[in-house]
């Protein structure tokens, strides 16, 4: 018994498995089906949002160049460069090589900082444009000819879409954050081996997904109207 | 009695299980035994339905005279709204799965343990912080939307503790979500060698089924009740028409989940009633795999059927046709369960044990729910039954006469395994009766107020209605005393009841073949299953089986 434990302490197997391959399968099913909770959970906002799109569509096309499309394309490129140091810090787990696996870990991490810091550089502008839905309303000059075709009640309308999604986006991001962070700790005690990185794949999945919700909330809000 | 034996009684020391391997507070706030939490579960939904209960308990007071007895109107419109919010997110959702099927899932596929312990802890708080704040709202002032949360009333014209209540049920939900994933992933990828699909005990099918609108269903209901806090809180325009919102649209959002929720009520009950039937029969369950499937078929359907709820209220004429049709749909894998239950019972052995007498009174409770519910899917007589009395009965024959009677069931059948001990068989017949009667009484005289036109969630009612209001309270009244006679001889019984064997009923399946209670690792060796679910017949009353040890 003494034995099986010790392995158990090694290798990272739970007490409710029989072995490691159980475990790891589990893991991945589970990670999944979060995932389409996920799904669901954005499958919502989205469905509302592309009912209100449909219904206002000149006020949501003038509140997307409101919008500066420059900053959400570098993020979404900063968004798609850290999803590749996500994955190959979970091949680096997966061939044991544990400085690469941090060194990956800590990059993915300083470029979701980037997304964050571009994120609030954005969320920033919109204060200084007065149209913060709720707390700060009242557009005035250019941002104001550019809602008025619509309704400038309907262009609220878009922009709390637009709190809600990149918000409820940039809260995953931090989750995310936290979650690399707690990897980076372990990765570099040597707790991942080529036999057991079950949580580097899980968070890479995780933060896969965050980057694809980003992915579609990008064309969705800043590219409306075909304005290139 | 004159010559008392002076040798002192043996003490046998009772064998390590899940309950004494240890002691103190401690042991069970931070315990990631399934089998413990299912018991924190039992305690915290017991303390919920008693609130919930009470609540109901003033409105049938209230409701005994015409001009209302008791309370202020907007008083009522609390009592009614915080009844709703707390038996359905507090009590029955979390009721049979979180409960029964904590303790029993992993027991039934033969493993440790559920596939994640932690989270299935974490779970528990996620639902206790959901609950506090409920409580807290309900403190502070109530809340007077009515359950379903409708906009504008709950944001624009609302005056009551809605932010509250809105974080409490979005928090809740995410206790629901990860017990459904847990449930998923441990029903997949950890049962015993030799349990295959078909192998599984009907009860883990009805779980799968109810997991799958878990995870599916309560996040939609999770981001419109931010939508919901975010239009109430900073007072901007997503569901409010004023500001071009469609409030509609919270309806479409709100039954997408709300509708399927009912299925969460009710298919575990269905899984209870599967187990109870072929055991108290002495027969193996007719027709299996269709059984199983039906479970599926239900989950499946029952996301598309939610816009039966909203067939008065300006969807689409053409939709509501679409809703009508599918919603009778529903009703087919519903009644072939009904149908094979009965033809269960047909030439069975049949006794009348506690249990049964519960998952024989939610067949006939459940089909009279489920026939009424037909009513309200005709478009026609949905027009004039729709916000009447006989909504409220119809709902409450499936919630009240189905999941509770399954959840009573499967608590009076798997209680010896729970707790190790017996209750008084007598006591739980008479309670089993008592409840079907107070029932019957409380909720079949609201179906006839509906159908003569009283409106419901409403303070006060013309004089004619009183006698079926009056007969309707004495009901609930008789349903109450039912309700407290298991509380009482089963907290009795786990200090005096008569110790019980492994396997009382001479029931299969992987949990009655180990100890009652069960230890914590649960089996002192993984079990290998060998042959069909339910396998009662030819034996007149099967012998508990070792399983062969590998």
């Amino acid at each position: 018994m003494t034995d099986v434990e010790a392995q158990a302490q090694h290798t990272g197997l739970a007490h409710q498995f029989q072995d490691l391959e159980q475990q790891q399968e589990a893991d991945a099913l589970g990670i999944w089906l979060f995932l389409v909770t996920e799904i669901m959970f954005f499958g919502g906002l989205f469905a509302s949002y592309a009912i209100y799109r449909w219904l206002y569509f000149a006020a949501f096309e003038g509140g997307s160049h409101i919008l500066d499309v420059r900053l959400g394309a570098t993020n979404t490129m900063v968004l798609l460069g850290s999803s590749l140091t996500m994955a190959l810090s979970v091949r680096s787990a997966q061939t044991g090589s544990r400085r690469a696996t941090v060194a990956f870990l800590i990059a993915t991490m300083v470029l979701g900082g980037i997304f964050l810091g571009i994120k609030g550089v954005e969320y920033n502008q919109k204060f200084v444009e007065h149209v913060v839905p709720g707390l700060d309303w009242a557009p005035e000059g250019e941002t104001l000819a550019r809602l008025a075709p619509g309704g400038v009640e309907h262009g609220e309308m878009y922009f709390i879409f637009y709190f809600a999604m990149t918000g409820l986006h940039a809260l995953h991001m931090i989750i995310g954050m936290g979650l690399l962070l707690w990897l980076v700790v372990r990765a570099r005690k040597g707790a991942f081996t080529a036999h057991y990185f079950a949580p580097v794949e899980v968070v890479g999945l995780y933060w896969h997904f965050v980057d694809i919700v980003w992915i579609f909330l990008f064309p969705l809000l800043y590219l409306i109207g075909g304005r290139y | 009695m004159s010559t008392a034996t002076l040798e002192p009684q043996p003490r046998v020391r009772a064998p390590l299980n899940y309950l004494n391997a240890d002691y103190g507070w401690r042991s069970w706030l931070f315990t990631v035994d399934h089998k413990r939490i299912a018991l924190l579960y039992l305690v915290s939904i017991t303390f919920f339905f008693v609130i919930g209960g009470s609540f109901a308990v003033l409105m049938r007071i209230h409701l005994t005279e015409p001009q209302g007895a008791l309370v202020q109107p907007e008083t009522y419109n609390k009592l009614f709204t915080l009844h709703g919010i707390v038996m359905i997110f507090f009590f029955l959702i979390p009721s049979i799965p979180a409960v029964l099927g904590n303790f029993l899932v992993p027991l039934m596929v033969g493993a440790r343990d559920l596939a994640f312990p932690r989270l299935n802890l974490l779970s528990w708080y996620i639902y206790m912080v959901g609950g506090m704040f409920t409580l807290y709202s309900a403190v502070a002032g109530g809340v007077d939307t009515g359950w379903t949360f409708y906009t504008p009333y709950s944001s624009t014209y609302s005056n009551t503790q809605v932010t509250a209540v809105a974080i409490g049920v979005f928090i809740t939900g995410f206790s629901s979500i990860l017990t459904g994933l847990n449930f998923i992933v441990t029903i997949h990828k950890m049962r015993a060698p030799g349990l295959t699909w078909f192998r599984m005990p009907l009860f883990l099918w009805s779980i799968y089924a109810t997991s799958i609108i878990m995870v599916l269903g309560t996040p939609v209901l999770a981001i419109t009740i931010f939508l919901l806090a975010l239009e109430h809180l900073f007072h901007v325009g997503i569901f409010s028409p004023a500001l071009g919102g469609d409030p509609l649209l919270f309806q479409h959002l709100f039954w997408f989940y709300s509708h399927p929720a009912v299925y969460i009520m009710i298919l575990p009950a269905m899984g209870v009633v599967s187990e109870i039937i072929p055991c108290f029969s002495r027969k193996r369950i007719f027709g299996y795999k269709i059984v199983a499937f039906s479970s599926v078929a239900i989950a499946v359907l029952g996301f598309l059927v939610w816009g039966h709820h909203m067939f008065v209220t300006g969807q689409s004429v053409y939709a509501g046709l679409i809703f009508s049709m599918l919603s009778f749909l529903v009703a087919i894998p519903s009644a072939i369960k009904v149908f094979n239950w009965t033809a269960t019972l047909y030439k069975g052995s049949i006794s009348y044990d506690a249990p049964m007498l519960y998952a024989l009174g939610f067949i006939g409770l459940f089909t009279m729910g489920g026939l009424t519910g037909l009513f309200l899917a005709a478009l026609a007589t949905d027009v004039h039954l729709n916000g009447t009395y006989f909504i409220v009965a119809h709902f409450h024959y499936i919630m009240v006469g189905g999941a509770v009677m399954g959840y009573l069931g499967g608590i009076h059948f798997w209680w010896p395994k729970i707790s190790g001990r017996k209750y008084p068989n007598g006591w739980a017949a008479l309670a089993a009766a008592i409840i079907f009667i107070g029932f019957n009484l409380t909720f079949f005289p609201q179906f006839v107020l509906g159908y003569l036109g009283m409106p419901r969630r409403y303070a006060f009612y013309p004089p004619e209605f009183q006698v079926l209001n009056v007969m309707s309270s004495a009901g609930a009244t008789v349903l109450g005393v039912g309700y407290l006679i298991p509380l009482i001889y089963l907290i009795w019984s786990m200090r005096y009841g008569p110790i019980a064997e492994p396997n009382p009923w001479g029931a299969t399946g992987l949990e009655w073949k180990t100890a009652s209670p069960p230890p914590t690792e649960n089996f002192a060796e993984i079990p290998v299953v060998d042959e069909e679910a339910y396998d009662y017949a030819p034996k007149p009353i099967a012998q508990p089986q070792e399983a062969p040890g590998d």
